[in-house]
């Protein structure tokens, strides 16, 4: 049989057959392709290899525990603590009203939403956010809290612009998060007398963590390198030799308060690029991108772990 | 049945709701969280549009002295054409997805079709760290490694001559290495993990029973893929595309660091130019609130705005169409 349709598959010539062998040429094509396509995944790992290596011998000799904790000097290569507690404090305050507002969004869309008009519009503002160039949003932040405020260059300022900038992302990261769990366990609830609101907190919530802790460190990821925003927002100058035990928040002097400007480790790298001056420049520059990637390849390996150890335990118990 | 619940009354099996959900309360303050994404996009709108159209309100410039070759904004009689930075937008953005789209949709199906697990588990991983790279550090790398290789290795003029027919190609080499080309290279790796993610997504969507009747039929795979994979995916695959098309439109501090920042129309690939955020970024801190200047600065983000919220429309126009067939 199998012979037999072999044979009427090969008079049938090089047309399109149903015979089972494909032409000497289309399996040359094919093979071809199927290394074209390997050669693409394995383009992109070389990338991030060299990337990666790249800054690891660009930072070797730079990065060191007082490159990390010293201020920026004018004569030595000195350090960017500064900018990079600002960085860590941006990322705090953002983190600290977004991930709430978020949360909460990524319930009603999950939980609530029904098919209607004001859902199309919350998906339509969610979509043209998350595609408005990050340098727009920071230019939105610059009229109303920097000159319509009066606030000035302040990192509440920067804050809430990055918060803006990151909420469609917050939001739809947790929706999916919430629609991840299975539609039984909340009938099951609902069965046993539970409110919805309950069946939310004590159910739906709880299963949806490990995938809302995943979203909260790729959102933060983003928070922490984003510097279009800022520009505008937060300021961009050489941050004051910070005083830690100010601890009042009120006054612009202290570096806990959020009505200060705040020039974060990505405006930071702008900044003295744009500069162009000074002779540790480029080594200051390298460190600090390396610390920036570490902190990326930190924030990705960290969801990625959290994640599944969670979803482990929560599975098992 | 009537006797049962009569015995059983369901308010005493049922949780007793708390007075906040009484109130409904849980439900307004979800929603109030949800619906402020509305809020925030409609003011930016407002404010952007606002600003972005002073410069004809209050300063008094037509529309056709804005589409217009000529930025001079230190002349006696300032002139903002910005016509140079729209096309230099234009232009830089049409050869990052040159170079960008054939490689994202090559790793798209290479994730989808042909890599095996443990391949894929480290490609995927790979360009989620891409998408985590922040744009200092892509501009940073493209001012430390590309813009001097390219300056070094392409200084001279690029000449292609054939025997007999003679100078078929030519356009001058590079004079410092930022360029056009720097620009467009740098926003091609970042517009990457996009068209690939979203073009995986549209691969995978295509039922399995296409492939496997195609390869029953004695296709090769490579014949599935181009046959039956790519055209049924196609709408997926535009929509990668004018995502990628919008990062990259909007993307401001890799490319200001690569570009050259020349406010002139690009005569080669080799050459300095500009764009609409690199200008932006440039100039805002030079200039003074309500100054015609910064006014045209305005304007520049409102077409920003403009290209941003056209790409969510055309995404949803491409994805209805494609709900509909």
């Amino acid at each position: 049989m199998t012979a037999n349709a072999g044979s009427i598959g090969r008079s049938s010539g090089a047309k399109p057959s149903l015979n089972g062998k494909a032409s000497r040429g289309s399996i040359l094509a094919d093979r071809a392709a199927t290394v074209v396509l390997w050669g693409t995944g394995a383009l992109v790992l070389l990338i991030l290899g060299s990337i990666i290596l790249h800054f690891a011998m660009a930072a070797w000799g730079v990065v060191s525990l007082s490159f990390i904790l010293d201020n920026p000097s004018q004569t030595t290569l000195g350090g960017i603590m500064p900018v990079l507690w600002n960085s860590i404090y941006m990322l705090a305050l953002t983190m600290l009203i977004a991930v709430p507002v978020g949360l909460l969004g990524g319930i009603y869309m999950a939980e609530y939403a029904g098919d209607n008009v004001v859902t199309g519009a919350i998906r339509f503002a969610e979509e043209s956010i998350s595609s408005v160039p990050s340098i727009v949003v920071g230019l939105f932040g610059l009229i109303l809290f920097v000159d319509d405020f009066h606030w000035g260059f302040t990192a509440l300022a920067g804050a809430l612009a990055l918060t803006f900038f990151n909420l469609p992302l917050m939001t739809r990261l947790s929706e999916q998060a919430l629609r991840a769990v299975p539609q039984d366990e909340r009938s099951a609830s609902l069965a046993l007398g539970a409110t919805k609101w309950q069946t939310i907190r004590h159910v739906v919530v709880p299963l949806a963590i490990p995938g809302l802790i995943t979203g909260v460190i790729l959102t933060a990821g983003r928070v922490f390198g984003e510097a279009a925003v800022l520009l505008f927002t937060a300021g961009i100058g050489t941050p004051p030799h910070y005083n830690f035990a100010n601890l009042d928040i009120t006054n612009p002097a202290s570096p806990w308060s959020p009505f200060r400007p705040a020039t974060t480790l990505s405006v930071y790298i702008y900044k003295l690029n744009s500069e162009g001056l000074g002779a540790f420049k480029n080594q200051i520059v390298d460190g600090s991108a390396a610390i920036l990637i570490s902190m990326v390849l930190i924030f990705n390996l960290g969801a990625r772990f959290v994640g599944r150890v969670l979803t482990r335990r929560l599975t098992a118990a | 049945m009537a006797s049962l619940t009569s015995a059983y009354p369901t308010s005493k099996l049922r949780a007793k709701p708390g007075l906040l959900e009484r109130l409904d309360l849980p439900r307004r303050v979800v929603f109030v969280a949800a619906a402020s994404m509305i809020i925030v996009v409609a003011m930016l709108m407002i404010f952007i549009v606002w600003q972005g159209t002073q410069l004809f309100v209050k300063d008094g410039y037509s529309l056709g002295a804005i589409f217009d070759a000529k930025w001079d904004p230190l002349a006696d009689t300032p002139e903002f054409g910005i016509l140079p930075f729209i096309l230099g937008t234009i232009v830089v953005t049409a050869g990052a997805l040159l170079i960008s789209t054939p490689l994202s949709v090559g790793v798209a199906l290479f994730l989808s079709e042909v890599a095996p697990k443990w391949a894929k588990s480290i490609v995927q991983p790979a360009l989620e760290i891409f998408v985590g790279i922040p744009s200092v550090v892509w501009g940073w790398l493209g001012i430390t490694v590309l813009v001097p290789f390219l300056a070094d290795t392409f200084n001279g003029p690029i000449v292609i001559s054939l025997p007999i027919v003679g100078t078929v190609f030519s356009m001058p080499g590079f004079l410092t290495g930022f360029s056009w080309l720097a620009g467009s290279l740098v926003l091609s790796i970042m517009v990457l993990p996009t068209i690939t993610s979203v073009s995986y997504d549209a691969f995978r969507a295509v039922p399995q029973e296409l492939r496997t009747g195609s390869l029953a039929l004695g296709t090769t795979r490579w014949q599935m893929i181009r046959h039956i994979l790519i055209p049924s995916a196609l709408s997926g695959v535009l929509t990668a595309v004018v995502l990628g098309m919008t990062r990259a439109a909007g993307e401001a501090l890799a490319v200001q660091m690569v570009i050259g920042n020349s406010p002139t129309l690009p005569e080669a690939i080799t050459q300095p130019m500009t764009t609409l955020t690199s200008q932006i970024t440039l100039d805002m801190g030079n200039t003074v609130f309500g100054e015609p200047w910064q006014d045209a600065l305005w304007t520049m983000s409102l077409v920003l705005l403009v290209i941003s919220i056209t790409s969510v429309v055309l995404v949803r126009v491409i994805n209805k169409r494609r709900m509909g067939s």
